[in-house]
């Protein structure tokens, strides 16, 4: 299924480019370090493809997301922390590139509706669950 | 004249849907006994006549035939066979054919073979599952014509997109509309109680094998689907938390919860309401997730503001149809009485703790995927993801699992958790001996290592409900259960593996190169230009050695379909019992010191990354079995109670009083 929307962008944007630049040197190259490295791949998986249809820029092939791969891994080898690069990055191009929602003005149900949903869920669960004797059978 | 036929049959299913609708719905009341009884042929002619429709759909795509626009804008007369036909439904018009087509045939299933239902029950089911397929008729003869014809003939197709022309779209969405759709006889069922105040173990035993049967494709689809991203997409990712996932995974959460809600019914004759409330949201569910595929809000809200009547007509429906049954809930609600009571640690008090979760878990899902598209339509653009559905989920997942370790073992209605001390204290060792043997040998972040923990405990208890017993006497439905959780074991063994375990190699290498990943020694031999049906590619020759063992050919390619003009990778995979070895070409990349051209490798050693569709086709034997020991039970019963009464007319024909009766 997600394939299948997949395609609507795919379409318009081809994934790979089949000529011009070479990719950024970082693109498609592993940092030495291998505990860099993890963390780079984290940091990866989450941020937006912005030219991809629900991707990552950890697994898209399009030119732009080579492109922040190597932002991403060049500066964490300069010595940035992720959460640096993120905030970088999401200056750049907003809060739509990052998938790590934050709390803020716009994204704060994100976070109050499940502390609710925890609430609710605790009220219902004591409702169905709590206070019943075992020996009453009898229908309401 | 094939497209004139399709079009036709989908006008008179239309009409049957109404009849079937009114016919029903006078079912209600007593003295329409002859209209009424046109309900159920009415459903099983329109069945015929919707799969009709779709099969002429198919036959136009499988001859290529370019006077139907559909198949113009979608295929190609170059393209393989197998793909020709599959492109029938990869497309808008052809898949909500075949969401009617399968919608029809659920409903004619539901009006030819069901007989234990009382007749009132009975029509008022029928009524509103013809009151359900004519608001889809509606829909795709007024805004989704799939028949539609050019007023010239096209003189090529425009082709299928290449990521579609592979296996998994003859596998995934038909799999996963039966899911869908089966849910709506379900939603029916429940409608039909309601209105005739007929909630008891008897409709909830009808109902089951609908549940199970939706949800049994619902697990297929969904692991097929995610198994097909995971190989074409070319990265290795299994999920995303898509949008397009998630819509196929919230009516998955609802039916699973359903189907548990639905036995208790069966069973004890508890949780009336609450069953009714799940299949409600069952279907609901599966409708919004086909608002969301199919209107285009989830690509841009401003994409569905600009061509918004099909859109809106889902979300029309929608409305209707969940508003409607909502309506009739508040109305009847008060008739329908809970039910049978139970002590919080009882089996019934494990399941409805689950069924807690698992709502908790859709509503989280749908936060997390409408949230987005709610700030749109403000122009304000947030990205939600696996950092938010990982944790968020895990909240109530961690809860759920436990309580699903232990539950199976509880009795009905009431027990004393001092009873099974030692499971738990079993479970507990196991879930704390996993975690403090991983963190031991390195460092993983939390998830992964609970996931882990609880597929080792969840993998124990679920073979616990068959201690003591006899093998041979277990019945089937139980063997049905014990299958599906540890299903759902193994599948969270691969997922917390997967992500905890993963190597990956990224090199440029030129031929009779070799990198090494995860104790694999891979070896470029060549690349060369090859050429298929529909498409040209470069293709890698590559040698995976493990240790001492023999070397294993990959192949993977690059390949530019030329229509439509797009490339895709064609991963290579070596499956071992213990994982899988993922390799991708991609593009050349300069040239090395000789002067030979160097080509990017992609190659990722995922650990029982297998496991993860290994446990859903588990999950989903499981529901299969459950079904068949759900059947067997009931044909058992119905042949005893059938010698029984014949016994009984043999008596009286011997006493010579009355002319023994046909049996039935």
């Amino acid at each position: 299924m997600r394939l299948l929307t997949a395609l609507l962008i795919l379409l318009a944007a081809p994934l790979v480019a089949q000529s011009g630049m070479p990719p950024a040197p970082y693109a498609y190259t592993q940092l030495e370090d291998p505990a860099l490295e993890a963390e780079a791949t984290a940091l990866m998986e989450t941020l937006r493809c912005l030219k991809c249809q629900s991707q990552s820029i950890a697994d898209s092939d399009a030119p732009m997301a080579g492109d922040m791969r190597h932002q991403v891994r060049s500066r964490l080898l300069a010595g940035e922390s992720p959460d640096e690069v993120r905030d970088w990055l999401t200056q750049r191009y907003g809060d739509y590139v990052s998938y790590e929602p934050t709390v803020s003005a716009t994204t704060w149900p994100l976070f109050a509706i499940p502390l609710l949903l925890l609430a609710l869920v605790g009220l219902v669960l004591l409702r169905r669950l709590g206070r019943r004797g075992t020996d009453e059978d009898a229908e309401a | 004249m094939i497209a004139e036929l399709g079009h036709a049959a989908l006008w008179l299913a239309t009409a049957l849907a109404v009849l079937q609708m009114v016919a029903g719905g006078l079912g209600l009341r007593a003295g329409n006994e002859a209209i009424v009884a046109l309900a159920r042929p009415a459903a099983v002619v329109q069945a015929f006549l919707a799969t009709l429709a779709f099969l002429l759909l198919l036959y136009a795509f499988a001859i290529t035939d370019l006077s139907i626009k559909l198949v113009a804008t979608n295929s190609h007369s170059m393209k393989p066979f197998i793909y020709k036909l599959t492109g029938t439904w990869g497309n808008h018009e052809g898949s909500m054919l075949l969401w009617v087509a399968v919608l029809a045939l659920s409903g004619g299933l539901l009006a030819g073979l069901e007989r234990r239902l009382p007749e009132k029950t009975m029509s008022a089911t029928l009524s509103v599952q013809g009151f359900v397929a004519l608001g889809f008729y509606t829909f795709l003869l007024i805004s989704s014509n799939p028949f539609e014809r050019l007023p010239l003939p096209a003189p090529e197709g425009s082709g299928l997109n290449p990521l579609l022309q592979d296996i998994g779209l003859a596998i995934h969405p038909p799999t996963l509309y039966i899911g869908y759709v089966g849910l709506s006889v379900a939603f029916s069922l429940c409608m039909g109680a309601l209105i005739t105040k007929q909630v008891t173990p008897d409709f909830a035993k009808v109902m089951r094998p609908w549940v199970l049967g939706a949800w049994v494709f619902l697990t297929f689809g969904i692991t097929a689907g995610s198994y097909w991203a995971y190989y074409e997409l070319g990265w290795g990712g299994w999920w995303f938390w898509d949008p397009v996932e998630n819509a196929s995974l919230m009516p998955w959460l609802a039916a699973t919860a359903l189907l548990h809600s639905v036995s208790v019914l069966a069973a004890r004759d508890a949780l009336r309401t609450w069953t009714i409330m799940l299949g409600v949201l069952a279907f609901s569910m599966s409708m919004l997730g086909t608002f969301l595929v199919r209107s285009g809000v989830i690509t841009s809200v401003h994409a569905f503001a600009v061509d918004p009547e099909r859109g809106s007509f889902i979300l029309a429906l929608l409305g209707l149809y969940i508003g409607g049954s909502l309506i009739i809930f508040a109305m009847r609600a008060g008739h329908i009485a809970e039910g049978k009571r139970f002590s919080a640690t009882s089996r019934e008090g494990a399941l409805v703790f689950n069924n807690v979760m698992l709502s908790a878990i859709l509503a989280i899902v749908l936060l997390g995927t409408l949230y987005p598209v709610f700030t749109e339509v403000f122009d304000v653009r947030v990205s939600v993801g696996p950092p938010y559905f990982n944790p968020a989920g895990a909240i109530f997942a961690i809860p759920m699992f436990v309580v699903m370790a232990v539950g199976p073992l509880l009795r009905w209605k009431d027990d004393k958790p001092q009873r099974i001390q030692f499971e738990m204290l079993l479970l507990a060792a196991i879930a704390i001996t996993v975690i403090a043997l991983v963190a031991f040998f390195g460092s993983y972040d939390i998830l992964p290592l609970l996931g882990l923990a609880f597929a080792a405990a969840l993998g124990v208890a679920s073979l616990l409900p068959l201690r003591g017993r006899k093998l041979s006497r277990v019945p089937t439905a139980t063997w049905g259960m014990v299958m599906a959780h540890f299903g759902v074991a193994v599948s969270l063994f691969g997922m917390a593996s997967e992500s905890a375990f993963t190597s990956e190699k990224l090199a440029a290498v030129s031929a009779g190169g070799q990198e090494e990943v995860a104790g694999w020694t891979i070896e470029l031999q060549s690349v060369d230009p090859i050429a298929g049906p529909n498409w040209t590619a470069v293709e890698a020759r590559i040698i995976a050695t493990r240790a001492d063992g023999d070397g294993v050919l990959l192949t993977p390619q690059a390949r530019n379909f030329w229509a439509p003009s797009q490339a895709t990778s064609e991963s290579a995979l070596l499956t071992t019992w213990d994982g899988q070895l993922y390799a991708v070409i991609g593009d050349q990349a300069g040239v090395d010191a000789n002067g030979n051209p160097r080509w990017q490798l992609r190659v990722w050693w995922k650990p029982f990354v297998t496991f993860i569709w290994y446990g859903g086709l588990l999950i989903a034997f499981g529901g299969v079995l459950s079904i068949i020991g759900r059947l067997q039970v009931d044909l058992k019963r119905r042949s005893a109670a059938k010698r029984g009464k014949e016994r009984r007319d043999d008596v009286e024909a011997l006493g010579g009083n009355a002319a023994p009766e046909p049996a039935e």
